[in-house]
């Protein structure tokens, strides 16, 4: 057993825990606190997997931008469901079911495709996939520009979508105008 | 003397392994040594800051600041320390008591982790990761998630309140702050602190991109949560904001972290726009840069000691309009136009800095022309509404 | 060291636990909290494949990329309809968020 594959272990199991314990809690608070500690633990996969920079870009639009956004969230809508009321719904054994059978397929083909078992081989010393590679990717015509460019306008879509939706309704507007 | 840091590096490894540890091992004690030092003399230097800025406010506003404890009153930020560790720690009946131990806990590590890549002197950092920038910019959210813990966790509305305030403040000026943190990105080359530092060698940042330094400065200050933006712990206000529930040693970690924030603000300043080490003699004797950074990174945080002392509070409303009406556009414009003249003074072999400084005037002037337009625009308004309001009072009156 | 079929059964099974998330609980919240776990586990995915099959190719960390943004977006929607939908109907339980149907 050597370091890496300890910390990857001891990260795996922080992860999936972690996990486990967003889908089960009842308190929405700390569902949100697990996905926080989740979502660190696949930054830190990220980093042992030697993409430093998406780890970081991980930590910095999961955990800082949508877990806060969802903390804020719950704590908007906290007096909807009280303590009392059921976390899961009426076909929670099936989806718990499903999510089985589900993880059971994916095991045995993996188990079975050829390739899983390939050790990594050692990055190039001059590590092909820099930041500048990843930036001149993005912006390559040849290449990734595209996509590049409808994430855009999707962020942009989005932007706008959710500062309309969030709005309050025009008769609140024009109440809070002229009291 | 080329590297007297790795000197002492290579001595205390060769230390450790004279002790019959390997290599490995002792690299990693001798890393978490070296992170654990760093922490402390932050913390510690917390005392002296808090110290200058209450004396320098102080004759700021014509009085004479602590002088009682102490020669000059040093001792008094040892005193205060003393007196918030025996203060007992309330943890109020109904807070959620994980979340509401670890939030200040988050917010401190979240500052103590940004001087992980900042350059103290050459070959003097902690980590040399290439993509320090986007690191500053996601640990530093990190602390707004544990204000926000905080103030979830406190079973008051109030703590509720300031803590959303805080928050939105926060999140809405990280926007300014990135824009402007990618200038000097852009105008070295590179996301990672040694390299931009090391780029600063002929020209620092500063004269090239005033404009971003300001919107950077500004920005930061929000984030910190100083004055003039300090609503969410306006005491006059709200109280206390977000830590209205914590008391002692938890409440003394929001305080060392706000100040050692502010520090930390002055030595991100120093080094993305100032230089960092740089200075005459200091490829000579390395250890010149500490001395250099240190000066620097003071003569930022007095400036913000001064804006301290200097500006009212403003409103959240004055806060958000300031920032999506005119920082982010005026950051936006500042990256685009820096990109351009830079490359464009790369290309055709202007001289750096006049191309860069016309880039910034031009915005400058345009940010000008604007303000005024805008200005006068609201004006007419008022005009407007007071001409609408004479005639009834007249007719009231008589 | 570390073969990629342990990464895919990481992968594997947070996607797994997204899925249970997304199906069984009651809150709309947990809901976008399962999904959120689901395109985790898609990023763990392609970066690994990345890593193990063609470190050369940066096709792995673009994809990787996108699917931050696209995250992200649907994330920032999908709160702000929750927190349009609790405005006017005071409920956050997926199974009284019922106006659509007939």
């Amino acid at each position: 057993m050597t370091i890496l594959q300890l910390v990857f272990l001891a990260t795996a199991a922080v992860t999936l825990v972690a996990a486990l314990m967003v889908v089960v809690s009842p308190r929405m608070v700390h569902a949100a606190l697990w996905l926080i500690l989740a979502l660190a633990g696949v930054a830190v996969l990220f980093v042992l997997l030697e993409a430093g920079f998406l780890g970081i870009v991980q930590v910095a639009v999961y955990i800082d931008a949508i877990a806060i956004l969802i903390i804020v969230t719950v704590m908007l809508t906290q007096r909807a469901m009280g303590e009392g009321g059921r976390q899961v719904n009426r076909s929670w054994l099936w989806a718990a079911l499903a999510a089985i059978v589900l993880f059971g397929g994916l095991l045995l083909m993996l188990s079975q495709a050829p390739g899983s078992a390939t050790v990594a081989t050692p990055l190039a010393a001059d590590a092909e996939a820099t930041v500048e590679d990843l930036g001149r990717a993005l912006v390559d015509v040849d290449r990734y520009v595209l996509p590049f460019e409808v994430a855009s306008v999707l962020l942009l879509a989005a932007l706008i979508g959710a500062i309309v939706v969030a709005r309050p309704s025009t008769e609140a507007r024009r109440e809070g105008r002229q009291p | 003397m080329s590297d007297p840091f790795g000197a002492i590096g290579g001595w205390l490894m060769g230390l450790l392994q004279s002790l019959g540890l390997e290599a490995g091992p002792a690299r990693f004690i001798l890393q978490f040594a070296a992170a654990g030092f760093l922490a402390t003399i932050l913390l510690l230097s917390t005392l002296f800051t808090i110290w200058a800025e209450r004396k320098i406010i102080a004759r700021m506003q014509d009085r004479l600041g602590p002088n009682r404890v102490g020669p000059f009153g040093m001792l008094q930020s040892v005193a205060d320390l003393v007196k918030l560790v025996t203060k007992e720690v309330i943890i109020p009946a109904g807070a959620d008591k994980l979340v509401y131990m670890i939030a200040p806990l988050l917010v401190v590590t979240s500052v103590v982790a940004i001087w992980a890549v900042v350059p103290l002197a050459p070959k003097l950092i902690g980590s040399d990761v290439n993509v320090s920038v986007l690191y500053i910019i996601s640990v530093g959210s990190i602390g707004t998630l544990g204000i926000m813990l905080a103030g979830m966790s406190s079973n008051n509305k109030y703590a509720l309140l300031g803590a959303f305030r805080t928050v939105a403040q926060m999140l809405s000026y990280a926007v300014p702050m990135i824009l402007s943190l990618l200038v000097p990105t852009l105008l070295a080359g590179s996301m990672g602190t040694v390299a931009i530092v090391e780029q600063q060698r002929a020209v620092p940042f500063f004269l090239l991109a005033p404009l971003a330094a300001v919107i950077f400065f500004i920005s930061s200050l929000t984030e910190v949560g100083r004055a003039p933006f300090d609503l969410a712990e306006a005491e006059s206000e709200l109280v206390a904001g977000f830590h209205i529930e914590y008391s002692g040693l938890s409440f003394g970690m929001f305080f060392v972290a706000e100040f050692l924030h502010a520090f930390t603000i002055g030595a991100l300043t120093a080094t993305l726009f100032l230089g960092g080490w740089q200075g005459p003699g200091v490829e000579q004797f390395p250890l010149l840069g500490l001395p250099y950074f240190l000066l620097k990174t003071l003569a930022v945080y007095f400036l913000l000691i001064w804006a301290r002392a200097t500006f009212p509070r403003v409103r959240i409303d004055q806060l958000n309009s300031l920032n999506w009406k005119f920082l982010t556009p005026l950051a936006l414009a500042v990256l685009v136009v820096s990109a351009v003249t830079d490359k464009l003074a790369s290309e055709l072999g202007w001289n750096r800095i006049l191309a860069n400084l016309a880039g910034e005037g031009v915005i400058v002037v345009g940010a000008l022309m604007g303000l005024w337009a805008y200005a006068r625009s609201l004006r007419r308004r008022q005009e407007s509404l007071r001409a609408q309001v004479t005639p009834s009072r007249a007719t009231g009156a008589s | 060291m570390i073969p990629l079929s342990w990464y895919l059964i990481l992968a594997a099974a947070l996607f797994c636990v997204g899925l249970y998330g997304v199906l069984a609980r009651r809150n709309v919240v947990a809901i976008l909290m399962g999904i959120e776990l689901m395109l985790n586990a898609v990023n763990l995915n392609l970066v690994a494949f990345w890593r193990y099959v063609s470190p050369r190719l940066i096709a792995g960390q673009v994809f990787a990329i996108i699917v931050f943004a696209v995250a992200a977006s649907e994330a920032a929607v999908g709160l702000a309809l929750i927190i349009s939908i609790y405005r006017r109907h005071a409920t956050v339980a997926a199974e009284d968020i019922n106006m659509l149907k007939w």
